[in-house]
């Protein structure tokens, strides 16, 4: 479904952070072409 | 049987917390003072939903941190918690650890905690009288220093708030007080001596002290028995040359007394109070001090964070108090629990760990564990991010401390503590309901220790974890997060007492 696909990660620092996002998406072949983990608190 | 030897880690003897219901200093918090920049009918919105100091006090959350409530209690307690709870029980703004204090003598303190001349807090001469009067018949602030009784008419304060020059202090709207910038030649050019950043800066000061203040009453020493003290809130101090420089412990410690005393600010973000304590358990250790007061402050700048969700739905704000919070670090007294400090039992993310979630939760989690010979299974209760979910979920970022639950229990799997399956009973066995206010370094954990002191010494728990994040990102400086993990311990002296006849 990523495959080839360009993919924007917002993750959160007390939830899934950007970083195991990208793991994720990477790992399903999408090239990853922004990313950034927010703290919410 | 020979008693167990006195343990060469240190203890954290007592913890204080406190509150100040300050709903007319929200306006100056970050996020309301950036939206009346933006639309002026923000501030009156703003006013119509911020609540009454004794709807603060009943407020379950706010019972809970100042020790009427325990986080079980709490969790029990059926929400939404700002409507009134039916069978919260009695309430009352004195504490167990600390108090609430309303924003009428919480100005008072504000005005002892400036030391600067010209003045950079006035308070108008008929309202400091009263307020000044309650401050010194208070049976624990009035420690905070001397009176000073230099006040000005209410029409000089007027005329200073309208040309801008100062920031308004209200009492249900009325002025009654105001905060200057440095306007010394020295000050006069410099934003980071602005009013609402000195204001800052004050109310860090003057709640911290406030905390100083209970914990020194809670042991029952006195100031002049402190002989070093740490501060570990986030707020920066400074001028241009030195914004962040620090300061702060020393000026907690002067307010309060502490003359023996020299002391350090320690910055992590939201971890610097497990760092902090950390530190100061060592330092102990070291044998260097026998008794450090950990403390912090309230944040000015976190006041009304996520208002905007609350005035969209027509609720209190809650997020309308500032907390501080302070610990006694010292040698081990055979009663309080005890700060393991053996090698590798304090949990770190060390910056190579932090490509990796899961290694930074092993960093954290697991390897202090291995190190004391211990498995998840050991820890009765585990405090991470302790935020009020009430406050957390209105504005649409969840309960912070289960999304916390939900990783702690994702390694006890990943470490063979427990099955898959049995995720939630864990969280529901080692967790607890966040309660803290939003107040950044407030409830990164150290939020439980107060409660943990008490379980602990009691026998109700054996061992307790502590974890505190730290968003290292928000200096714009590097990508990576903290992390920060302790373990407090039953004494054993206490635990191998034969009960009394």
């Amino acid at each position: 479904m990523l495959k080839g696909k360009k993919v924007a990660v917002f993750g959160e620092r007390d939830d899934v952070t950007g970083l195991a996002i990208r793991h994720c998406v990477e790992a399903a072949g999408a090239e990853v072409v922004y990313e950034t983990t927010s703290c919410f608190v | 049987m020979a008693p167990p030897p006195m343990s060469a880690n240190p203890v954290i003897r007592t913890a204080s917390y406190c509150l100040v219901h300050a709903p007319e200093l929200v306006r100056y918090g970050s996020k309301p003072w950036r939206e009346t920049a933006k639309d002026a009918s923000f501030e009156r919105r703003l006013a119509e939903r911020l609540r009454g100091f004794e709807a603060a006090v009943a407020y379950p959350p706010n019972q809970t941190f100042i020790g009427n409530l325990s986080p079980e209690e709490l969790a029990a307690l059926p929400r939404p918690w700002h409507s009134g709870v039916v069978g919260a029980g009695p309430c009352s703004a004195s504490g167990r650890f600390g108090e609430i204090l309303p924003q009428d003598v919480f100005y008072a303190i504000l005005k002892q905690a400036d030391i600067l001349e010209p003045a950079l807090v006035e308070l108008s001469d008929a309202a400091h009288k009263g307020m000044l009067a309650a401050l010194q018949g208070h049976p624990v602030l009035s420690r905070l220093g001397a009176p000073n009784s230099r006040d000005v008419s209410a029409s000089k304060l007027r005329a200073e708030v309208q040309t801008g020059a100062a920031l308004a202090l209200e009492l249900s709207g009325e002025l009654v007080g105001c905060v200057r910038r440095d306007d010394r030649a020295e000050g006069r050019e410099d934003q980071n001596l602005d009013a609402r950043t000195l204001l800052e800066g004050l109310c860090a000061k003057a709640t911290a002290a406030m905390a100083l203040a209970w914990l020194l009453e809670r042991a029952g020493i006195d100031a002049q028995a402190i002989d070093f003290v740490i501060s570990c809130g986030e707020e920066a101090t400074g001028d241009r040359y030195q914004r962040g420089g620090g300061g702060l412990a020393k000026a907690v410690g002067e307010m309060c007394g502490c003359v023996n005393a020299s002391g350090m600010d320690i910055k992590n973000f939201c971890a610097a109070p497990a760092s902090a304590l950390i530190t100061a358990g060592a330092l102990v250790k070291a044998g260097l001090y026998e008794r450090i007061a950990v403390v912090a402050g309230g944040s000015l700048a976190k006041l009304g964070m996520k208002s905007e969700a609350f005035i969209e739905q027509g609720i209190p704000i809650l997020g309308d108090c500032l907390a501080a919070h302070a610990f006694l670090v010292t040698r081990d007294d055979g009663e309080s629990p005890v700060l393991h400090l053996e090698p590798h039992a304090v949990g770190t993310a060390t910056i190579g760990s932090s490509t990796s979630d899961e290694a930074v939760y092993r960093n954290l989690l697991l390897e202090p564990l291995a190190a004391l010979g211990l498995t998840m299974r050991d820890i009765d209760k585990f405090a991470p991010e302790l935020h009020n979910p009430e406050i957390m979920e209105h504005s649409g970022s969840g309960d912070v401390a289960h999304k916390n639950y939900r990783m702690i229990a994702a390694m006890a799997v990943l470490a063979g503590s427990i099955e898959k399956q049995e995720m939630e009973s864990f969280i529901e066995r080692v967790g607890m309901v966040g309660f803290a206010p939003t107040q950044g370094h407030i409830p990164s954990g150290v939020a439980y220790i107060g409660h943990a002191l008490e379980a602990l010494r009691s026998g109700r728990s054996r061992r307790v974890m502590i974890l505190s994040k730290a968003s290292l990102f928000l200096n714009r400086l590097t990508g990576l997060y903290d992390g920060v993990s302790f373990i407090l311990e039953a004494n054993p002296q206490l635990t191998n007492r034969p009960p009394e006849a």
